[in-house]
């Protein structure tokens, strides 16, 4: 496996037990939280349901370079980490670049996940590529090796923001 | 320099209180005989034990040889189940138990299931409560057992534990009880409750981890979970845990002797907090009853949010919570405690559990809402659920 999960306990100073600094890092100070009014293209997958809804804004520009990219996320720290490493994982980079941005590379990026965090990751992966999917289909373009996002919150769920 | 904790978990464990050490620390040091040797120096061992025992039963309106000392709660649970589905089997396999059990509880009804039990799972009410009419009707010719919380560990509802006792005695069926969040927070009484046995741990009353008993009537043909010596009348073999029992009974002394003023500081200030978060905090529900419940339990869901982020925000800020979100579980699924009162899983997700205790302040409370206001707002502000929530109540 290339990923390790919390191999050096002691190096931790404080916070939860199971995350490495790095998760803690970007869970407790996370990068690129926020939203884009008029994206280029904006994915949302997972759902309420399994505890994990992430939402990914990109701008990209003529160039289809990412020159800005922000998210909102609902679920655990891990969740939320991989979500603000993987928008720093895509900002900057040409879509293509982006799409090459795996669940592997946000972990690796983070010093690993529990294995039960494991799926996070995947989330995050799945975000990105269905922004990338939105941008695609409201540009009337194909990206290379992009596939149609399966999940999506509304698809099952409809009744999650209702009050109580 | 060390930030200050405050400790909002007791419903976890607790601390052992010094008292309960220091009676528990002669025996690790100078009596260390084995309860069960001749000679005179284990003697005041196994007097020691039996003061304990003394002290558990009286504080249960309970017979002293009645009470068994195990390792905790998760022991007598499972010992109460499956020796009394094993010794009644000539009466039948069902057995009957709510669905808002411990673990320690619903996995030994799995396991008796894969023996040929047969389990009836009651409902609850959206405050908790078992219904009763369901469990009386559930009862068969076969029924050996009920077996209902006496009070729940997540939502702190107090069962109608009485009345349960009344209908399994009506029947002839027995009643189980596991005790493990009441035992030392309200007074139970096992004679007039009609209450067949009974499970408690000690760390859940300032006593030390590890150490719990069973209450078994007397009668009642159970045979053993652990074989091996003749320990607790033949029934529970292991030499004894002295300076665990003698802990417990320290502890139970004190909780007993403690419990009417106590208890009701600690309401007075678990109410105080409900109060505040409710009123400070939108989009915000008390899960649980709202007065039969629990002194010390608080548990609520906050709109929008995930509990898992939430307690390692609160962690942050020095303060030890818990919640039944799935990333805290282990799996997928939300408390199953939370789904029983029918929440939808997205709020069971986001909800927390702040469990007092009589070192809990009122400025701890007051440090906590403040904290908690920030952080839930916070953690809102990064959801999309509240976005589109926003967004839809603007339109």
């Amino acid at each position: 496996m290339s990923f390790h999960p919390v191999k050096d306990r002691t190096s931790r100073k404080r916070g939860f037990t199971m995350y490495t600094e790095k998760v803690m890092d970007h869970f407790t100070n996370p990068r690129n939280v926020g939203e884009i009014e008029n994206a280029s293209g904006v994915g949302t997958v997972g759902n309420a349901k399994c505890g994990d809804i992430m939402r990914i804004y990109l701008d990209i520009d003529e160039n289809q370079i990412i020159r800005d990219v922000k998210f909102k996320t609902f679920g655990c720290g891990a969740a939320v980490a991989t979500s603000s490493m993987a928008t720093e994982l895509v900002k900057g980079k040409s879509i293509y670049e982006a799409l090459q941005v795996t669940n592997k590379a946000v972990m690796e990026a983070l010093d690993g996940l529990p294995p039960v965090k494991v799926h996070c990751s995947l989330l995050a992966e799945e975000a990105i590529h269905a922004a990338l999917w939105d941008y695609a289909e409201k540009h009337g373009i194909k990206i290379e090796g992009l596939e149609k996002p399966k999940s999506d919150i509304h698809e099952d769920d409809e009744e999650e923001t209702e009050e109580y | 320099m060390e930030k200050k904790i405050i400790y909002l978990d007791n419903a976890a464990t607790t601390r052992t209180k010094p008292e309960v050490v220091e009676a528990m620390l002669p025996y690790f040091t100078e009596n260390y005989g084995n309860p069960s040797s001749v000679y005179t120096f284990a003697g005041q061992n196994k007097a020691a034990v039996t003061a304990a025992r003394e002290t558990i039963a009286k504080s249960l309106n309970a017979q002293t040889q009645d009470i068994y000392f195990t390792a905790g709660g998760s022991e007598s649970d499972n010992w109460a189940l499956k020796a009394a589905m094993e010794a009644y089997k000539d009466k039948g396999n069902h057995l009957i138990t709510s669905k808002i059990e411990h673990h320690a509880i619903l996995h030994t009804c799995e396991y008796l299931e894969k023996q040929g039990c047969e389990v009836t799972y009651i409902d609850v009410d959206e405050n908790g409560v078992v219904d009763l009419e369901q469990l009386e009707a559930a009862i068969r010719p076969t029924t050996v057992l009920i077996s209902i919380m006496y009070a729940n560990n997540e939502i702190g509802t107090i069962q109608p534990v009485r009345q349960i006792g009344k209908i399994a005695k009506e029947h002839g069926v027995l009643f189980h009880t596991d005790a493990v969040q009441a035992y030392g927070q309200l007074p139970i009484d096992v004679a007039s409750e009609n209450i067949d046995m009974l499970s408690a741990s000690a760390h859940k009353l300032n006593g030390p981890k590890g150490i719990g008993f069973l209450y078994i009537r007397k009668g009642l043909k159970l045979r053993s979970l652990i074989h091996g010596g003749g320990q607790e009348r033949k029934r529970r073999a292991g030499t004894e845990n002295v300076p665990g029992i003698v802990g417990f009974g320290k502890a139970a002394e004190i909780a007993h002797e403690t419990m009417d003023q106590r208890t009701r500081i600690e309401a007075g200030l678990r109410n105080y907090l409900v109060k505040r978060v409710l009123s400070e905090i939108p989009y915000t529900r008390l899960n649980g009853h709202s007065s039969v419940r629990l002194p010390n339990n608080a548990n609520f869901s906050f709109q929008f949010i995930e509990g898992e982020s939430l307690l390692i925000m609160l962690d942050m800020k020095g303060i030890c919570a818990s919640s039944g979100s799935a990333c805290t579980s282990g799996s997928l699924d939300p408390s199953h405690v939370l789904l029983a009162i029918g929440l939808p899983h997205e709020i069971a997700h986001g909800s927390l559990r702040l469990t007092l205790s009589d070192e809990t302040t009122l400025d701890d409370i007051d440090y906590t809402v403040d904290q908690l206001k920030e952080i839930v707002q916070n953690l809102r502000n990064m959801s999309p659920l509240y976005e589109d929530f926003v967004k839809k109540n603007k339109k």
